[in-house]
């Protein structure tokens, strides 16, 4: 066998490794089991590979990310980078049109290829998702009411839940002059919000992305607005919004989606906002993400910028509705609609660690409560 | 976005695969994290990868079951091929002299290029002490948690074959060990025959008693201490009160190269052959 020198004894950049103190904080693991079973899900597991070609086109500009493995004969294999695609692919290959389904695991994607030293990322996601056919809203609001209890018994501090629609969106980017082929790269572009000043965002869309500065100005004034289900209906009016019956259906349902958060009585921290887009392209419908109040900007973790599932800086959850996904899996393109969420589980142990230090509570990595022993020579043969 | 066309609507071959039924046999991991934890076992994780060369040497023959990453640039890595490896490169990089945990998780190994349908992972779960202490007293207690396991699990009956790496055993083939035995060490051939007999017995605490008083045998220093071993953890496996399923066999030979002392493996004894490395669990001085 041959021994390691030690400049060999290293492991690969993990910022996600968990240590005994978080990996027994199996509390929230528990926390968030006990609310996906509650809500009637079951669960699934999925080969950590996938077929290359499954990922491919499904990512966007991140595909670079994804960690390809070598080509040792058979297929060519990568790892999977989020839960969603290989859910979807799931659903198509055993023709299942109607689940609830959660799915803790551990998705990789590699770093930014340009930096020298390249840290590779490890992490857990923790997803819930509905597919099938139900009355519009339902489902997507079962997942905020999801969103809203687990983040309440984590006992995180105050959170805030924002939503938005990818029609409303693009209803927007319509009414205000963007042209089609543009829609995705200015969505991409005001996704930034989270991170940039309005008017870095506004720059970039005018010089780098060739927007007028009229359309970008009109933008401006809409992103800015937020509300609950009374901004839906004063949207419903306003004169330029109305002219797209994209917009016009997202809002609508929107209002709807308000109703059934009413009755759920979880509206006291959800708020829709004009400024939410999500970064993946294959949202069709309702996007959110839950974020935390209290501790200011929560500063990256060395996970670095956008992280887990587009769970961007600060963020904890997140998800939307991807409609079209399974479809492209299916051989006839047949379709079942699908809504679902993803808890950033990394974020939450940094925080639960951060306050827990603050507190000076120290966690034990074991268990065992009591050891009965005896302390005398040849312990073992008395023992008995 | 791409759409994929229905020949790409395939998972890798993987009878690894957990339904909805057996994942929720949550039933078995709780069986056995259950007593690991009762053991006073903390658990660890490790990345999935490690650098490939921490993992080059280690396993043999079977290093070209190992999945290795493409090169994108960056570090050289492969994927984890079991746990073990990982923990002692994890011990060694946190200067970690003593520690009792346990690991559940998937490892990856390619099968046998030549054959077409492959199995491609699998679950392991390992416990394992590290640290200084009296000689075969944790030995002892990874048996008793085999045996703990197996029992709270109800596969039905089993066996726990133990032995210990007495040098050349069984790192040759019995010819060639009594090839050695006649023409190098010139032992006369009725005497060789004669521990060929040995090497196919199995006992209990009494086989090594026996072998400790065999003439030839005892010439060899490795072979009495891992004898006298052997003694000394029958005495607490009875102290345990499993000796009832355990069984000293000579014949036991595991794989691994990085074994220096006790081996053993569990098998099922009602259904038939069952691969043993599967449901077998394993531990080791290393």
């Amino acid at each position: 066998m041959k021994a390691n020198s030690s400049s060999h004894l290293r492991q690969p950049r993990a910022p996600g490794i968990i240590t005994p103190n978080r990996w027994l904080s199996e509390r929230v693991f528990n926390t968030i089991i006990g609310c996906f079973k509650r809500h009637g899900a079951e669960t699934i597991d999925t080969p950590v590979f996938e077929i290359k070609e499954t990922l491919t086109g499904k990512y966007g500009e991140d595909s670079k990310l994804i960690y390809d493995l070598k080509d040792q004969g058979g297929e060519l294999l990568s790892l999977r980078y989020d839960l969603t695609v290989p859910f979807a692919r799931y659903l198509a290959m055993n023709k299942i049109s109607n689940i609830k389904r959660y799915h803790i695991a551990k998705v990789y994607r590699r770093d930014n290829p340009a930096m020298t030293r390249g840290r590779y990322r490890e992490f857990y996601q923790c997803d819930f998702d509905i597919a099938g056919q139900y009355d519009p809203m339902i489902p997507d609001a079962e997942c905020l009411k999801i969103v809203h209890e687990i983040l309440s018994e984590l006992e995180l501090g105050d959170f805030r839940i924002k939503v938005n629609d990818r029609r409303i969106l693009d209803g927007m980017f319509a009414v205000c002059g963007v042209p089609d082929k543009k829609f995705r790269t200015i969505c991409s572009t005001v996704d930034k919000l989270d991170k940039m000043s309005w008017e870095d965002v506004r720059s970039e869309m005018v010089k780098e992305k060739g927007l007028s500065e009229e359309a970008a100005d009109q933008i401006g004034q809409y992103v800015s607005m937020q509300g609950g289900k009374d901004l839906a209906e004063r949207l419903l009016q306003d004169a330029k919004m109305s002219q797209s019956k994209q917009a016009c259906a997202g809002l609508t349902d929107m209002k709807q989606l308000f109703s059934y958060l009413e009755l759920f009585q979880v509206t006291d921290k959800v708020v829709f906002d004009l400024s939410l887009a999500r970064g993946l392209d294959y949202y069709t419908g309702v996007i959110y993400e839950a974020i935390l109040t209290q501790n200011g900007p929560v500063s990256a973790p060395e996970t670095g910028e956008k992280g887990e599932e587009g769970v961007s800086v600060g963020s904890v959850a997140g998800g939307g509705r991807y409609d079209g996904l399974v479809g492209m899996f299916d051989p006839k393109g047949r379709k079942v609609p699908c809504v679902g969420v993803s808890i950033g589980i990394e974020r939450v142990f940094s925080i639960l660690e951060q306050k827990a230090e603050a507190s000076a509570e120290k966690v034990r990595t074991t268990e065992t409560q009591v050891m009965v022993a005896s302390a005398q020579k040849n312990i073992l043969l008395i023992f008995n | 976005m791409k759409a994929n066309s229905s020949s790409h609507l395939r998972q890798p071959r993987a009878p690894g695969i957990i339904t909805p039924n057996r994942w929720l046999s949550e039933r078995v991991f709780n069986t056995i994290i259950g007593c690991f934890k009762r053991h006073g076992a903390e658990t660890i994780d490790t990345p999935v990868f490690e650098i490939k060369e921490t993992l080059t040497g280690k396993y043999g023959e079977d290093s070209k079951l190992i999945y290795d990453l493409k090169d994108q640039g960056g570090e050289l890595l492969s994927l984890r091929y079991d746990l073990t490896v990982p923990f002692a490169r994890y011990l060694a990089m946190n200067k970690i002299s003593n520690i009792k945990r346990y690991h559940i998780a998937k490892v990856y190994r390619r099968d046998n290029p030549a054959m077409t349908r492959g199995r491609y992972r699998e679950f392991l779960s390992d416990f394992d002490i590290a640290g200084q202490y009296d000689p075969m007293i944790p030995d002892a207690e990874c048996l008793k948690i085999v045996h703990e396991i197996l029992s709270e699990l109800e596969l039905g009956d089993f066996r726990i074959k133990v032995n210990d790496r007495l040098d050349k055993l069984d790192k040759m083939s019995w010819e060639d060990v009594r090839s050695e035995m006649v023409k190098e060490k010139g032992l006369s051939e009725e005497a060789a025959d004669q521990i060929g007999q040995y090497v196919s017995m199995q006992g209990g605490k009494d086989l090594a008693e026996r072998l400790l008083q065999d003439a030839k045998m005892s010439q060899s220093k490795q072979a009495c201490a891992g004898l006298t071993d052997m003694k000394q953890l029958f005495s607490y496996l009875e102290l345990f009160q499993v000796t009832d399923k355990v069984v000293f066999d000579l014949s036991l030979a595991r794989g691994l190269d990085y074994y220096t002392g006790v081996i053993y493996e569990a098998i099922l004894t009602q259904n038939g052959p069952v691969s043993a490395p599967e449901t077998g669990e394993r531990g080791r001085r290393v």
